[in-house]
């Protein structure tokens, strides 16, 4: 039989598939779509994509995208390989337990998929400024965490150039492309930003993560995770049963030590079901995964990115969910854009306050508020002329300075109407600019 | 392993896994597709598998498979993919094995070979050998999954005579709280209690439950022992609670939790019990009614069940004996709670005692089995399939559904890929893969193919029915396997096949397409 020639990363019929589509015209293509041979040459040698996460998502992402024809991949992970990633993060062996991700990831890849340069880099995407994510053609997220999704959402928005009139420059957005995955459930969304419903114009389909009242904790535990819970925010700190350091999910000895203590609160309250799989669920918030929706999720995201590069179909607008615990259900919807959206609408929002409302407050509103979200607010203003700090959270010599304010009116720190704040979180890595609305008659 | 499996074990458990590691499938055709499937059921730990396919590697398969190397052209695909690649890298735990022998040969020769497996995978067979083979499984009641993906469509067809589902594990199921039908020792409980001698602390850590239980006996009081049945009362009734709340020296309400808790809960905990249609249905179902040494435990214990309701008069299932979380001292919702698990195992204990019934039981069920079936009662599920010979004798309602619906509906693509297995079974060859023959192709699938399909579908106009975009687009694919679709339909197929071993969650019972043109999918049942 006549066999296939192979010439380094080049062998006959490697990319047939993907021939078919990019070189032949199709009635379902983008209007731009002109099919050539070098659709295929500008994926391989000049597109440059950027993959978020080396996790379930990112493995797949990788898998995906390099089979797709695209090369140059670069891939960003802080995380290191657990034994708990194998059931589904299928780039890493037993012995690689212990490796960065993003390297073990990315050395799999260029070995088994010939012709990809896959770049790694282990560390955080705050770690990055915009002369980084600029340089790509489209960004993919594959994380587990909103926080960052948010920080990069803002940094594709930050990116975004408008002419003199205030018009778009096309040249500036840098689609992203983003998937994420909950046990059987998944959603993938294709965000152009400036154009589309952005991250945070969405924020009300990612529910703020709902706690335990302390009172429930304290003093009337009903179920086993109240009593692991005491034991993380209360014993833990009390007891420090391996010295002054704080809880490590993935030390065995750490969850068993809790897991111990846990059942012998829980004996007390004549409390049944505290067991070593629950305690470490409920200590490292863990959220069930498995392959199946990580490959489909992955898939989708993948899927998009081709069409977004090579206009031979039309991409995804813009949201699409998956369940497949009963039977298998999609849903494919156009997320609209939030006309007031803090991230994308580029005009600072107005807030309504009285002048007796504290400014611990204030900052409680923005972290409760489902269209903001924020984490820990660093609030300032400009007093004639000058910056001035009001809080500061996350620099303890400066949160201590500025803590009495929090017992503070936003009269008595002399802030007027029409002022306007500037709030730094980690969500975005852009300050936010809010006018303030003051007036005795807001509710 | 237990740790390696964490994840996962927190959605179908250890007997779910264990199921798992104790089947057996096999997967005939290498494909980038087949070969997604099997490594999502690699990685969760399926119990072994066998590969089978005959072929050579060709360069086109390498370039869109991830576990075939390009050193690796000529050589046998099923004994590649084993050796070098799936048994020692993805999981350890899993044995494969393979086998050159052609599909059609074991079919005539060896047809046992395909009675050993739990589940049977195929991908791209042609026609006329994948109905031989789905007769074979039909009979045999094996389950088999048929999954290609075609350009941007997916294809997925799962051939399953009849599956029984335990733990459905639905969504947002209602909690069990029999607060309309009290059994006595919730009456008993609830009737120790005084709420107005109480003491402030006390009051406002009542469980809800108990406030609900209190307030109906109440309404019924007043209103001829009826509780409340519409929306209108229901709200009055929601009202009445919250009057409940202690009011402090000034006439101001307490802040009592437990009351407002007790307001929003009353549309769920007042729904009236009804036997579930889905269950009164298996109840009457032959399997049911004439149980055997034969009968599976599922249909045993399901006669079982079906003599526990028909032996109260409320026609009740067994207790769940689960109490949502709600806001009270730990004393009196463990006190709570421990009626309802105490109300739970006597159900059990009864359920089983018509069980013994049967002598041949005996050793059969495991009483974790048992209790498993009793907790789930309310959600057993007993989804039944067609064959693939009765699908193609007619178009099925769904497709049809789907074909005159105003918005375009992806059924369109059940029926571009019946032609192309037609047009594969007339010349074969899939329809696009000459470049020089693309034009001749898109007419005799319009002309041809499509006139053939409408007849044999019984649809006549079917062919006018389907736009001309459609015909284009799937000759422009020419068979061209993407690896994204077939990512896809590898992670899709996969979890199908573990529902079908665990007996767990709800497979699809038809057809399940994706359209990755514009990220839709449609289920369809055929």
């Amino acid at each position: 039989m006549e066999v296939d020639e192979v010439v380094g990363t080049k062998w006959t019929g490697r990319w047939k598939h993907l021939r078919k589509i990019l070189e032949r015209s199709s009635p379902f293509a983008h209007p731009d779509f002109e099919p050539s041979p070098d659709i295929l040459e500008f994926m391989q040698e000049s597109c440059r994509l950027l993959v978020i996460g080396a996790g379930g998502l990112g493995c797949e992402l990788l898998k995906d995208l390099s089979l797709m024809g695209f090369r140059q991949i670069h891939v960003i992970d802080m995380d290191t390989i657990d034994l708990s990633n194998l059931n589904r993060q299928f780039l890493f062996r037993h012995s690689d337990i212990g490796k960065a991700k993003a390297e073990v990831a990315a050395s799999f890849i260029n070995k088994r998929v010939r012709g990809t340069k896959c770049i790694p880099h282990f560390c955080k995407i705050q770690d990055y400024d915009s002369s980084f994510y600029k340089q790509f053609h489209i960004i993919v997220c594959g994380l587990d965490s909103i926080v960052a999704r948010r920080w990069m959402n803002g940094m594709l928005i930050s990116l975004l150039e408008y002419d003199d009139d205030g018009n778009l420059d096309p040249s500036s957005i840098i689609p992203l492309v983003d998937g994420g995955t909950e046990g059987f459930k998944g959603n993938a969304r294709v965000i152009l930003p400036g154009m589309t419903a952005c991250m945070d114009c969405t924020l009300d389909l990612y529910p703020p993560q709902v706690n335990f009242p302390m009172c429930t904790i304290a003093h009337t535990p009903r179920q086993p995770e109240h009593c692991i819970e005491y034991i993380k925010l209360f014993q833990w700190e009390k007891d420090k049963p391996f010295g002054d350091i704080p809880i490590d999910g993935d030390d065995p000895a750490h969850i068993k030590w809790i897991c111990k203590a846990a059942s012998s609160r829980a004996d007390q309250y004549g409390i049944q079901g505290v067991n070593y799989r629950l305690t470490q669920g409920v200590i490292k918030r863990i959220i069930p995964a498995v392959a199946s929706t990580n490959a489909v999720i992955a898939a989708v995201c993948a899927n998009e990115v081709f069409k977004l590069a090579t206009s031979c179909s039309i991409p995804l607008n813009n949201y699409i969910v998956f369940n497949d615990s009963n039977a298998v259900y999609t849903y494919t919807f156009e997320a609209e854009r939030n006309a007031t959206c803090v991230a994308c609408s580029n005009k600072p929002r107005s807030l309504s306050f009285k002048p007796t409302t504290l400014l611990r407050e204030v900052i409680d509103f923005f972290c409760q508020d489902s269209s903001l979200q924020m984490k820990s607010p660093c609030v300032t203003t400009n007093v004639e002329g000058s910056n001035r700090t009001l809080y500061m959270k996350n620099i303890p010599s400066l949160e201590a300075a500025t803590r009495p304010n929090l017992a503070k009116s936003l009269q008595d720190l002399g802030i007027v109407d029409g002022q306007e704040l500037i709030v730094a979180d980690v969500t975005t890595p852009n300050s936010l600019l809010f006018k303030l609305k003051l007036s005795d008659d807001i509710t | 392993k237990e740790k390696k499996y964490d994840r996962q074990l927190r959605l179908w458990g250890d007997h779910g896994q264990q199921a798992l590691e104790n089947a057996r499938i096999c997967m005939i055709n290498v494909t980038a597709t087949s070969t997604e499937i099997l490594k999502n059921l690699i990685l969760p730990g399926v119990g072994s598998f066998v590969i089978v396919d005959g072929g050579r590697i060709s360069g086109e398969d390498v370039g869109n498979n991830f576990f075939l190397d390009p050193d690796a052209i000529g050589q046998s695909k099923s004994k590649v993919l084993l050796r070098h690649n799936f048994s020692l890298e993805l999981n350890p735990d899993v044995k494969g094995d393979y086998t050159e022998e052609d599909v059609n040969q074991l079919l005539n020769k060896n047809p046992q070979f395909f009675y050993s497996f739990e589940v049977v995978i195929v991908s791209a067979l042609d026609g006329a050998t994948q109905r031989k083979l789905a007769e074979l499984l039909w009979e045999r009641k094996i389950p088999l999954v048929i999954c290609y993906s075609y350009g941007f469509t997916g294809y997925l067809r799962i051939v399953v005579n009849e599956h029984c589902v335990v733990e459905s594990h639905p969504d947002n199921a209602h909690a069990d709280l029999r607060l309309l039908d009290p059994f006595p020792e919730l009456i008993e409980y609830a009737n120790s209690i005084d709420l107005e001698q109480m003491e402030k602390k006390e009051h406002s850590h009542v469980p809800y439950l108990i406030i609900l239980y209190k307030y109906l006996q109440a309404w019924r009081k007043e209103n001829d022992g009826q509780a409340p049945k519409n929306w209108k009362e229901k709200r009055q009734f929601k009202e009445k609670v919250l009057e409940g709340i202690r009011k402090n020296e000034h006439g101001v309400q307490e802040d009592e939790e437990n009351f407002e808790e007790a307001a929003k809960q009353v549309n769920s905990a007042l729904v009236p019990y009804k036997l579930p249609d889905s269950l009164r249905q298996m109840f009457e179902d032959p399997k049911c009614t004439d149980v055997s040494e034969e009968s599976s435990n599922f249909w045993i214990l399901a006669n079982g069940l079906k003599q526990f309701v028909e032996n109260n008069d409320k026609s009740l299932l067994p207790l769940r004996g689960s109490l949502p979380d709600m806001f009270s001292d730990s004393e009196s919702y463990i006190k709570l709670q421990n009626i309802y698990k105490a109300k739970a195992k006597q159900d059990i204990d009864l359920f089983t005692s018509y069980l013994c019934n049967f002598g041949y039981v005996n050793g059969r069920l495991s009483d974790q089995e048992i209790k498993r079936f009793c907790r789930n009662a309310h959600f057993l599920q007993v989804v039944r399939g067609r064959s693939l010979s009765d699908e193609y004798k007619k178009i099925s309602q769904s497709v049809l559904d789907g074909l005159i619906s105003e918005e375009a509906s992806d059924a369109v693509w059940y029926v571009m890929l019946r032609c192309v297995d037609l047009f594969h079974t007339n010349f074969s060859r899939y329809p696009g893969v000459i470049e020089e023959e693309i034009d001749i192709d898109v007419t005799r699938l319009k002309f041809h193919i499509l006139q053939s399909i409408s007849s044999y579908l019984a649809f006549p106009g079917l062919s006018e029915a389907i736009s001309d975009d459609y015909v284009q687009e799937t000759c422009r694919c020419g068979a061209a396997e993407l690896h994204s679709v077939a990512s896809y339909m590898g992670g899709v197929a996969a979890q199908e096949v573990i529902k079908l071993i665990t007996s767990q969650y709800v497979p699809v019972t038809g057809v399940y397409i994706f359209n990755g043109l514009k990220s839709t999918s449609i289920s369809l049942d055929v």
